[in-house]
């Protein structure tokens, strides 16, 4: 209980101190995660509302596929992405292992089928008819789809912040095919695994503090603009 | 929330974000051909030294050192494979057969410390003051103390399987005895939890015994020594290796100036030296 306290008194420590290496962490676990996650919605969105406005055989077999992917392991992303980029690997010659861009690859492939399923989901719950409606107006089926993604706004932010909020927590992936290296490739929750095993306890659960503020802030940040809608 | 009153504005604000992060992205590269994989064992990295040799590598010759702290198995498995091109081990019989197997060159001894056998300090199983670790090792296992082990084939788990084998005991599979599959710092956590014993490097204990509740039960052994060699990958059997750049880094370890900050690393902050600097060396006069 006492090392809780210490941890979170250090946590304001560190964060009032603008403690330099800590706020570097801490901006490019944003970087990272936030980069996955826009590349996870470009996916995400158009994948789910193809499959959701199409019909062709084995449609559920996907969709159940999809929904599967929304708990794929980080630690067996984190093991593909790694054997596929090493040097002696398919795509060793990118040589990115050990970078920021593997990370932010592996988390774009774990964000990915999350924000897949929620927007199939979220598109698929809108009314039938709705959609023979807008077609009857005269819009083009590409023209429809825009329409209905824009009517399922709302469940989509939550898609935004389910797969952010996947992605900065996770740390399988991130530790193996990042590294965790000082200063390059070092984010929120390899420093608190890495503190963790170096038995600076305190300073692990300030860092684990730290990012559930991150989280917040970008969930509230996401909540605002997402309940402005509802108000509409 | 006046702030949000406005939602295009708060839109706009999320894009701009987005777009910042996005064009900062950018900034990650590092120069190719300037960086070096070192594949290194926990204690390296948990004892807090390379943080100190690191910056000073790079600052003294513009590589970029990436840092990847696994078991010393591991770190010769990347190196088998080609994924690293510098390492810094401590398992010894291990990195013969990776050099004799023609995966390494020119190893080079760097320095030593030595392992211990740590656990509560009520020491159920009666170890303190024995001389032999094996013997200590066989009175653990008489009275079925619990011992936590690595399990991850690291330099510390291969010691330790020597010792269980020179004292005539299969520990595997024994109730008694459990493998966390963790690194140094870890373990240690676990076992002072747990309240067990354990294998474990000086270094790492002495960096973090703040936080345990273990002692030193058992130490001074000459098997105990732990010695770390620092071996370049052979170029010739992988040419995408950064051979230049592991010898840059090979020589810093054993040059005179690294081996005189590891001679005092720790000092101030523990009393004592973590590890003893060897370079040049034979390894049959170490602990003399």
């Amino acid at each position: 209980m006492e090392l809780i306290v210490q941890g979170i008194i250090k946590a304001f420590e560190l964060i009032i101190s603008f403690d330099a290496e800590v706020m570097g962490i801490t901006w490019l676990s944003l970087k990272i995660s936030g980069t996955a996650t826009f590349i996870s919605l470009f996916f995400g969105v158009s994948i789910g509302a193809g499959v959701a406005l199409t019909d062709f055989p084995g449609k559920r077999i996907v969709i159940s596929l999809i929904n599967t992917g929304m708990g794929l392991p980080p630690v067996v992303v984190g093991l593909f992405v790694t054997i596929m980029i090493w040097r002696s690997g398919p795509l060793g010659f990118l040589e990115i292992l050990y970078t920021p861009y593997a990370m932010i690859i592996a988390q774009a492939i774990i964000a990915t089928p999350i924000v897949m399923g929620i927007s199939l989901a979220s598109i698929q719950s809108l009314p039938a008819n709705l959609r023979l409606q807008i077609l009857s107006l005269g819009a083009s089926r590409l023209q429809m789809a825009w329409i209905l993604i824009k009517e399922s706004k709302l469940p989509l932010l939550a898609a935004v912040m389910a797969g952010f909020g996947g992605v900065i927590s996770e740390v399988g992936a991130s530790i193996m095919v990042g590294g965790n290296i000082k200063g390059y490739s070092r984010v929120l929750t390899t420093a608190t695994v890495m503190e963790t095993g170096r038995g600076n306890f305190d300073i692990a659960i300030a860092l684990g503090i730290i990012l559930l503020i991150v989280a917040f802030l970008v969930n509230l940040l996401l909540t605002q603009v997402q309940q402005r809608q509802r108000l509409r | 929330m006046n702030l949000f009153k406005n939602n295009k504005w708060t839109i706009t604000l999320l894009i701009v974000a987005v777009l910042v992060i996005m064009g900062t992205a950018n900034v990650f590269a590092a120069p190719k051909q300037k960086n070096i994989i070192l594949a290194t064992t926990t204690s390296t990295q948990d004892s807090g030294l390379l943080d100190v040799l690191i910056p000073l590598f790079e600052k003294g010759t513009g590589y970029f050192v990436k840092t990847i702290a696994v078991g010393s198995g591991q770190a010769m498995k990347m190196g088998e494979k080609g994924e690293a091109d510098v390492m810094l081990v401590h398992s010894p019989d291990a990195e013969k057969k990776f050099i004799e197997e023609g995966y390494g060159v020119n190893r080079r001894l760097v320095m030593h410390n030595d392992f211990i056998i740590v656990g509560p300090a009520a020491d159920p199983a009666k170890i303190k003051g024995v001389k032999s670790s094996s013997e200590a090792l066989k009175l653990i296992a008489n009275s079925s103390s619990l011992f936590m082990s690595r399990g991850d084939n690291s330099g510390t788990h291969a010691k330790e399987k020597t010792l269980w084998k020179k004292s005539g005991i299969v520990p595997a599979g024994q109730k008694w005895y459990q493998e966390t599959g963790l690194g140094m710092g870890q373990t240690l956590n676990v076992a002072s939890e747990k309240k067990g014993y354990t294998l474990a490097d000086r270094g790492t204990y002495l960096a973090t015994k703040k936080s345990l509740a273990l002692d030193i039960l058992n130490e001074g052994d000459a098997v105990l020594l732990n010695i770390y060699h620092v071996i370049e990958i052979n170029s010739s059997k992988w040419p995408k290796a950064n051979a230049r750049g592991a010898k840059a880094f090979a020589d810093f370890m054993v040059s005179k100036k690294t081996q005189d900050i590891i001679k005092t690393f720790g000092v101030d902050k523990y009393g004592s030296p973590l590890f003893f600097p060897d370079a040049g060396k034979k390894v049959e006069n170490l602990g003399k």
